[in-house]
């Protein structure tokens, strides 16, 4: 059942919130052991929370877009008093004092948060496996990966342990998962969803965004989560565009373009089964009355080196306050400084390692301008490219993932084979654009194929539209 | 007074770093508050916690203008950077400053003998907690553990570096005398160095004396006072030149002012490198202040210390230098006013200097101008102008009033020579020397028989007149 | 771009982060960082002449917010999720130096 029927049968009445949650806490209880979707299950808080929710139905009151509908999240975004670990050591027993600007609204929505959801540490990962609580199985074939790093987020609303789920994309990181594992992932317009009480990866990045397994439960989902927060200085001061609304609208004589860098023609790596769906909806939105084209956007190729100078440089900054000194894991030693070495070598993992050296680097003295300098002038140049391909198109599509999901272990050893995974999601990142997996079809191993539907700054709307168009088509078989 | 060498000159510039006088911090709501117990002025913004982001203070931003165009900078586009480095008294181990972009450059200072000091920016930044060593005497090196408090981290501040254009420890107070003012007047600071809401860093420098080259610097920190600020550039240049003198070679470090033991000295290690990787804080937005804004905010800035000695000294018929105690203690609008009232402005100033160091109180500009009138009417005696001025301030009143009540009238001339005559009779070696001294030996002996006569008058004697007497006896 | 990264520079790097390595880790996060890097030495081949730097993805410049209270966290209960506390405050081993 889908999020927006769920709440309407809540909020009639013709369901109690506590037998909703009691179902997919029953779903999760018989799966997660196979999955590992969770770092947490919230049983009994969500009951207690359904419980309050039943009781304002019954007293009359509002109980909310949302109400009753279990919803999941990723392990970065603050919970007060629940453990909030970003899936590492250093963070494994904190609390935070506070909750997220998005946990807010999802309560203040009547959603009831079901768990907290498993993640690369610290959002650096692309399957999931850099989890210090171990990795999480894709629910589709438990062998694979789920992607990442909200790959927990992601499993959860495959596996059907809840309808939907909030994560975050620095370079991807809801998008490839929602694709790997066959649901709906939708990085926002940076700025539409506040970043308040997100554990921060890379700040000038980073963004809240939801899973669903329907296009409409995400834009619900959008809509209630997002708009401006004066807690979040990068929050886009205007009203949230109406998403719910436009679904129906069609994409008749919209014009979408084609990234060819992006595809099996211009890209080594991008699968040949893969390229095939993209292709395949390409026709789709044809067929529905859109002007599809191919279309050049030569820089974004570059997208992964500037990001993988970028995103670690912030994030050596933001992952320095993990000291032992005012939360989270502490490993004595006879100084301060000692003991900071001491704490961090032990709390984070290789890739979180990885990503803090290659930061500190590009951001050290001699070699700013080499590496973090360059990478930011390319940002400036993938954000003009993609400008002017706007002045062209309302849309542009391409892969979300190059392979559909990969066996566990086959990347792990090779950090820039993993890193490849985010080269078509990476561009939106850089830009600050929305962007949006849509499930269509399978590869040749009967794995889910993710199709990705890029638009311009706050044009989320449009993106919707064409969203809707390709679930009904794939719906509809190709 | 110490200070260099002949054929040495020291070259000091000094950075400030003044608390700004928000009633919360710089980047989130926690309250900026001077004292209270440890970490209760926190929220999750002040404690670096995961997940908080920083939204800038109007205020701090607002404070910061105000101090750049009192110190006649450019006001400019500005944007935060990230300074990291690991300090337990810092939460999140790096700071929110402003580095290639700051919000004042450019301006210059008025010394209040008129020199101007160079101002190279004034930028935002934000404040550490506060580590107290505990053991080894609170030494940081000997201490067994230390405990941190971050009531003050996060607490906007405004770092103002300027110009190495000051020579002496006397300059150095002078300008810092004179910043600190400017502050409190704005209203952007308190100024208070013995709480720490202003500090000081001092980069010492020497050179042979004509040398247009600068010499190797090095940085003394923790300076509290302005009297300590006036011992470590003493000592710290003595430092240099002796090193220079020996044959060594001044190292560029940061060094500790020891108050106890009245010398600098290093703390840190040389090995130990610091890079600082700077880059743009990501979670803020650039600042832009539009010039409506800026045009406003100078529109409403009072009249600054300068400005405010220039008018006094103008009004007084005096130098600026002249006007300047008056002025510091805010008693200028009065003392203008009491002159426009017709007093004497001499009068004025002299007891704004010696007898209003705790303010005016209810001190009226038309009572200061009638006792005035009555001292120099020979109504009053110095100390019986005192006297009223006392009461004036604790409680108002006219002065006629007040001088009756304490049954005050000058004594006739007459009565004064006699009594004169009889402190001459009685004290003839003294007269001697009066007679025979020359003019600065004569000058102390008549202060000898001033006294004499005030004590045997019960100080009803005008000063004035019994000088009048003295010089008339020892011309006749 | 420049020269290929070296052990010495990530155990550098390394020290300025604070972190420990083995000198098998050493060894393999040098070679790893140094793929990444080669990989990013793709961008040279660009013309970045009079290319403007973007730190931001949004144009947004002043957001301020006004100077007023808000509220502050129970001390206690941010006390008892540190490692170590005493009067009320954080512990720490020595530091061993000022801040810079």
């Amino acid at each position: 059942m889908s999020a927006v029927d769920l709440a309407a049968s809540v909020r009639t009445g013709q369901r109690s919130a506590r037998s909703v949650v009691e179902e997919y806490l029953e779903a999760i209880d018989a799966a997660e052991d196979r999955i590992h979707a969770f770092n947490l299950v919230m049983a009994d808080e969500a009951l207690e929370a359904a419980d309050a929710l039943d009781h304002r139905v019954a007293s009359g009151e509002d109980p909310g877009p949302l109400a009753g509908v279990p919803v999941v999240a990723k392990d970065n975004l603050c919970t007060r008093g629940v453990p909030t670990t970003c899936g590492s050591l250093i963070l494994q027993n904190w609390r935070p004092p506070y909750d997220a600007t998005v946990v807010k609204r999802l309560s203040a929505a009547g959603a009831v948060l079901v768990g907290k959801t498993n993640m690369d540490e610290f959002a650096m990962g692309s399957s999931t496996e850099n989890s210090a609580f171990g990795p999480t199985r894709n629910p589709l074939a438990n062998d694979r990966v789920p992607g990442g790093s909200s790959g927990g987020s992601a499993a959860a609303v495959a596996a059907g342990f809840a309808p939907l789920a909030l994560g975050s994309d620095t370079g991807g990181s809801i998008r490839q998962p929602a694709a790997l594992c066959g649901v709906v992932g939708v990085k926002p317009t940076y700025g539409l969803v506040s970043r308040y009480g997100l554990v921060a990866f890379a700040s000038s990045l980073d963004q809240v965004g939801p899973f669903a397994t329907t296009v409409a439960d995400a834009a619900l989902l959008l809509e209630v989560v997002g708009g401006h927060d004066p807690m979040d200085s990068t929050s886009i001061p205007e009203p949230l565009p109406g998403l719910v609304g436009v679904l129906e609208d069609g994409v008749d004589g919209l014009r979408i373009g084609v990234i060819e860098e992006l595809s099996g023609d211009g890209l080594d790596g991008i699968a040949s089964d893969v390229q095939a769906r993209v292709t395949a909806a390409a026709e789709a939105l044809s067929a529905a009355g859109a002007t599809v084209e191919p279309t050049s956007v030569p820089s974004t190729v570059y997208g992964l080196s500037a990001y993988y100078v970028i995103a670690p440089a912030e994030a050596s900054s933001n992952l320095a306050r993990y000291d032992g000194v005012r939360y989270g894991l502490r490993v004595d030693a006879p100084s301060t400084p000692e003991m900071n070495t001491a704490t961090r070598t032990a709390g984070f993992g290789d890739e979180v390692k990885r990503r803090i050296m290659l930061g500190t680097y590009a951001l050290s003295a001699g070699y700013y301008d080499a590496y973090y300098l360059k990478a930011q002038k390319v940002r400036t140049l993938i954000a003009d490219d993609l400008r002017r391909a706007y002045q062209q198109f309302d849309l542009l599509v391409c892969p979300t993932a190059p392979t559909t999901a990969f066996p566990l272990g086959e990347k792990t050893a090779d950090p820039m084979l993993m890193y490849l995974n985010d080269v078509c999601t990476i561009p939106s990142n850089l830009a600050g654009h929305p962007a949006m997996s849509v499930p269509f079809g399978t590869g040749d191993d009967g794995l889910p194929v993710g199709v990705q539907v890029l638009a311009p700054a706050m044009a989320e709307p449009t993106m919707f539209r064409a969203a809707s168009v390709l679930e009904a088509a794939a719906v509809n078989g190709p | 007074m110490s200070g260099v060498p002949d054929g040495w000159e020291v070259v000091v510039g000094l950075e400030v770093h003044a608390e700004l006088a928000t009633a919360t911090k710089m980047f989130s709501g926690a309250p900026n508050r001077f004292g209270g117990n440890p970490n209760t002025h926190i929220d999750p913004v002040s404690l670096g916690l995961p997940g908080s982001l920083p939204v800038l203070n109007e205020r701090a931003v607002e404070l910061a203008i105000r101090v750049g165009l009192a110190l006649n900078c450019r006001v400019q586009r500005s944007v935060f950077a990230r300074k990291n480095y690991f300090y337990p008294d810092m939460p999140k181990d790096f700071q929110i400053s402003q580095y290639d972009q700051p919000i004042n450059v450019d301006g210059w200072l008025e010394l209040p003998d008129g020199r101007r000091v160079g101002i190279e920016r004034a930028h935002l930044e934000e404040d550490t907690g506060k580590t107290v060593h505990v053991g080894g005497g609170g030494r940081i090196h000997e201490a067994a553990y230390s405990l941190v408090d971050y009531n003050r981290a996060g607490v906007p501040l405004i770092e103002i570096v300027g110009a190495p254009d000051l020579r002496s420890a006397d300059d150095a107070r002078a300008y810092v005398g004179e910043l600190r003012a400017i502050l409190v007047a704005i209203g952007a600071s308190d100024g208070k160095m013995e709480e720490g809401s202003m500090r000081v860093d001092c980069n010492v420098s020497v050179r042979p004396e004509g040398s247009q080259q600068l010499g190797t610097r090095c940085e003394v920190k923790n300076i509290n006072s302005l009297r300590s600020l006036g011992r470590a550039i003493d000592y710290e240049a003595r430092r240099q030149i002796d090193l220079i003198d020996a044959g060594e070679v001044v190292a560029q470090q940061t060094r500790h002012w020891d108050e106890d033991h009245g010398r600098t000295h290093t703390l840190r290690s040389k090995e130990e490198a610091f890079d600082y990787r700077y880059f743009p804080e990501p979670d803020l937005v650039p600042v832009d202040p539009p010039e409506a804004w800026v045009t406003e905010i100078a529109n409403a800035l009072p009249l600054l210390p300068g400005a405010r000695r220039k008018r006094l000294a103008e009004a007084a018929g005096t130098t600026p230098a002249g006007a300047a105690l008056t002025v510091e203690r805010g008693l200028d609008d009065l003392a203008l006013a009491a002159i426009a009232e017709g007093a004497e402005a001499a009068r004025v100033l002299i007891h704004a200097e010696n007898n209003l160091a705790g303010g005016a109180g209810f001190l009226t500009a038309d009572s200061f101008a009638a006792l005035t009138a009555m001292e120099a009417g020979g109504q009053l005696t110095a100390t019986q102008a005192k006297t009223v001025l006392a009461e004036l301030v604790a409680a108002g009143g006219e002065p006629t009033d007040i001088a009756n009540r304490h049954g005050f009238e000058a004594m006739e001339t007459s009565e004064v020579e006699t009594i004169v005559d009889q402190v001459i009779a009685a004290n003839p070696d003294e007269w001697t020397e009066f007679l025979g001294g020359d003019e600065k030996e004569r000058k102390k002996k008549s202060g000898f028989f001033v006294g004499q006569v005030m004590k045997a008058t019960g100080g009803q004697a005008d000063g004035r007149v019994v000088n009048e007497v003295l010089e008339a006896r020892a011309a006749d | 771009m420049t020269e290929r990264i070296s052990t010495d520079d990530v155990a550098h790097v390394a020290r300025l982060a604070r972190l420990e390595l083995g000198p098998d880790e050493l060894e393999s996060f040098t070679s790893q960082l140094g793929a990444v890097l080669d990989h990013a030495a793709d961008l040279d081949s660009l013309d970045l002449d009079g290319v403007e730097p973007t730190a931001h993805p949004l144009p947004l410049s002043n957001v301020l917010r006004p100077d007023e209270v808000g509220p502050t966290l129970d001390p206690d209960e941010v006390l008892a999720a540190a490692p170590a506390v005493e009067d009320g405050q954080f512990r720490v081993p020595p530091v061993l130096g000022e801040a810079p």
